[in-house]
């Protein structure tokens, strides 16, 4: 057999169902064995979509992705797909094409120096120097990608060796003497959190995206239910916990909601499972929860007095650590402690709920949410762009279930919508699967949209059309003095024509009630659908600016309070939120 | 908070092309200070050891070993404790000493300083000198004067004391 036989043979060895690649020259070895192989490989429009589309099949599915890209430009293409993967701590393998042994370090063609590149946007990564290395790296890559805080591994093959002869009868076996995560958390430290939390009269949860990654949400469930405790989340950490629980207060942050980001200033404990604390959820570091004692739960030791100073560090696996933490909490008797915590939380929230309705046109995306809301179920998975789109689907969209909404949190990968929808289509194809992105997002991508129209791979694009790099812009309006340098994106394209120049079905939407009609429709067409909806472009969202604490929110909140008869009524908010 | 100070950090590492590049590309990422950074084969087959000179007050160590842990290539991370490590340099330091008066000078501070004298030319003399960094920063602020042609240091090795070991 030869090594790229071993590549292929090595991949279904670890149940790989699906690759997303793009050939080229050092690569054709590998591509005439898949010429002939029953491996499922979807072609893509460029490596970066392959990348976030292994990236979206692994958020979806808790499976390991896969994508491959040739050498050099290939190579590059693959990595703000590799880099965003790590930061949202996404399990992908990714296999980059490498010259020939005897060129390498010779500037040959297409050559880039691939392992050198990824070195700090993968867990690790492997360059095979002899076929015979091939079913142990990757076997190992897989293992190193998927365990502890999971993460992208890139497989750096160059040419010659695809073609080697090797001995697939040789025992594989994973030795890693520098790899052992911790998985069960100290037992002490659990005792002493227990505690903590049992002495606690306002305690709140913060969920991040390990609680998804450990498959951890009844045990959150569970936890929030015995403490009587409100939820807060990340962003990745949004389907953690289901948000139309009453304990559930939405995302925190600098564009998190006003309760979440009141609540956890106020709170006397912090439970933070499975999050980093990065400083869009933190905000000014000196002044986040300064009245807690913090509990950190998190399987990366690094992660625990990174960026916030903690009381009670627990290393561990999110679902083994809240079992034991549930476990030893059921000793100490916690009843009562939180009532009136829980009712002055309850109220604060009732009365600066956001208002969702709006009549307006151009629509209001607070209005364009609640119908896509409307046209989805629970079960619909839900990818997001970056920037404004991202953020007002973050505040506004209540998320049910863990893996069904798919975001760029760390890297902040504008485009990564789009593919990623894709990817989570191919692992669920029985799932409806909605890309909300932004025009500038969309655009980046867009010539995959021949992809989900080759392969028919269902998604529908709903593009919250401001014509504006609206997250950029909204900075320049609050902070620069409304010099909007450069982030108008003019009138092209017609995102409709576009569509249809890819045989997608495609309609403009600019008015109320449009965007869930069309959505409904074009999810039950089950063919790739792109919608446009017009949105108006001088909407923003109450936002931290950047160095405040949590608290210290500008723009205008509008609240919607419902009123005793049910019928809900608006309220402008008067003042400005946070005064 | 711990001030700042000067850690000797030990680490076994997986003895195979890249590891440099993975601990040192690390320093940089993350804006760790780091002075200076020795390898070298291990008492284990395949198994590498390095010694590292950082600077950091508690916290910066503390993220400094956490972050070196979870290289895959890096087995085992400690910080020694100062006190009860022995630490070693070895510097090659050549003089120039154009006259008999100059070249018997030399040798005398080297012999104090129990170094030896590797090389001779007309010019010049090569001495090899082991020890702490304040031992061989002191021999070469005496032979300064002579006119110093070349001097390179390896920079800091490091053990603990006694029976335990990383």
């Amino acid at each position: 057999m030869r090594g790229g036989e071993a590549l292929i043979k090595s991949l279904k060895d670890q149940e790989v169902d699906v690759v997303f690649g793009y050939p080229g020259g050092v690569l054709l070895p590998l591509y005439d064995v898949i010429y002939d192989s029953d491996m499922r490989h979807i072609l893509v429009r460029h490596e970066q979509c392959a990348a976030h589309a292994a990236d979206g099949y692994a958020r979806a599915s808790g499976k390991v992705g896969v994508c491959i890209g040739t050498s050099g430009p290939g190579a590059t293409n693959l990595v703000t797909g590799i880099a965003t993967a790590y930061m949202d701590s996404s399990p992908i393998v990714a296999i980059a094409g490498q010259v020939a042994t005897g060129l390498i370090g010779n500037d040959a063609f297409q050559e880039v120096d691939t392992i050198g590149m990824t070195m700090p946007i993968t867990k690790h990564n492997f360059q095979p120097m002899n076929s015979q290395e091939i079913p142990e790296i990757i076997k190992t890559a897989f293992y190193i990608a998927g365990t502890g805080r999971p993460g992208p591994v890139v497989v750096d093959l160059p040419k010659d060796v695809q073609e080697q002869e090797l001995d697939m009868d040789k025992e594989v076996r994973i030795d890693l003497p520098g790899y052992k995560p911790t998985r069960k958390g100290h037992p002490l430290q659990i005792k002493r959190a227990a505690n903590l939390i049992a002495n606690s009269k306002k305690p709140v949860i913060l969920a991040g995206g390990g609680v998804i990654l450990s498959g951890s949400s009844e045990e959150l469930i569970k936890l929030a239910g015995i403490i009587d405790a409100p939820v807060v989340t990340s962003l990745l950490g949004k389907g953690s916990f289901p948000e139309d629980h009453p304990f559930s207060l939405g995302m925190l942050g600098m564009h998190g909601t006003k309760t979440s980001n009141y609540m956890v200033d106020e709170c006397d404990c912090l439970i933070a499972v499975g999050c980093r604390f990065s400083d869009r959820t933190t905000g000014n570091v000196a002044e986040f929860a300064k009245n807690a004692k913090i509990i950190h739960i998190d399987i990366d030791p690094a992660e625990i007095g990174k960026n916030v100073e903690v009381d009670i560090p627990i290393v561990g696996d999110a679902k083994i650590t809240l079992s034991s933490l549930i476990k030893a909490l059921n000793q100490n008797n916690t009843s009562g402690n939180t009532d009136e915590w829980m009712k002055y939380v309850q109220n604060f929230k009732r009365s600066s709920s956001p208002r969702t309705s709006f009549n307006d046109v151009p629509l209001k995306p607070q209005q364009v949410i609640k119908e896509i809301m409307n046209a989805t179920d629970e079960e619909t998975i839900v990818t997001t762009d970056v920037g404004l789109n991202q953020m007002w689907m973050a505040h506004y969209f209540k998320v049910k279930h863990p893996r069904t909404f798919l975001s760029s949190g760390g890297l902040g990968t504008m485009g990564f919508g789009f593919p990623a929808a894709m990817g989570a289509k191919v692992a669920k194809p029985e799932t409806d699967v909605v890309a909300i992105c932004g025009d500038g997002g969309f655009l980046m991508v867009s010539q995959d949209l021949a992809t989900i129209k080759e392969y028919d791979i269902p998604v529908v694009i709903c593009i919250l059309d401001n014509r504006y790099l609206g997250m950029v812009a909204q900075w320049q309006k609050l902070f620069y003095e409304k010099r909007l340098s450069h982030t108008h994106l003019g009138e092209v394209p017609d995102f409709v024509k576009l569509a249809e120049a890819f045989g997608v079905s495609a309609y403009r939407v600019e008015k109320p009630g449009e965007v869930q009609e069309t959505l409904k429709n074009a999810i039950n067409s089950g063919e790739p659908t792109l919608i446009d909806i017009t949105i108006d472009p001088e909407e923003i969202l109450p936002m931290v600016p950047p160095g405040c604490g949590l608290t210290e929110m500008v723009g205008e909140y509008k609240i919607e309070i419902e009123s005793a008869d049910g019928v809900p009524y608006y309220r402008e908010a008067e003042e400005r939120a946070g005064d | 908070m711990e001030n700042e100070r000067t850690h000797i950090i030990s680490a076994l590492v997986l003895h195979k092309p890249g590891v440099l590049q993975r601990v040192a590309g690390l320093f940089t990422r993350r804006g760790f200070n780091i002075e200076s950074i020795t390898v070298g084969t291990s008492e284990q087959e395949g198994i590498a050891r390095m010694t590292i000179i950082a600077k950091g007050d508690g916290k910066i160590l503390e993220q400094i070993t956490k972050q070196l842990n979870k290289i895959i290539d890096v087995i085992k991370v400690r910080d020694l404790e100062p006190e009860k490590t022995v630490k070693r340099e070895l510097c090659l330091i050549k003089v120039h000493t154009p006259t008999e008066k100059i070249r018997s000078e030399v040798i005398q501070y080297a012999n104090i300083f129990r170094g030896r004298i590797i090389d001779v030319s007309p010019e010049t003399l090569t001495i090899e000198i082991t020890g702490a960094s304040d031992k061989i920063d002191a021999l070469i602020d005496l032979v300064k004067t002579f006119g110093i042609k070349e001097i390179a240091r390896t920079g800091p090795t490091a053990m603990s004391r006694g029976i335990k070991t990383i």
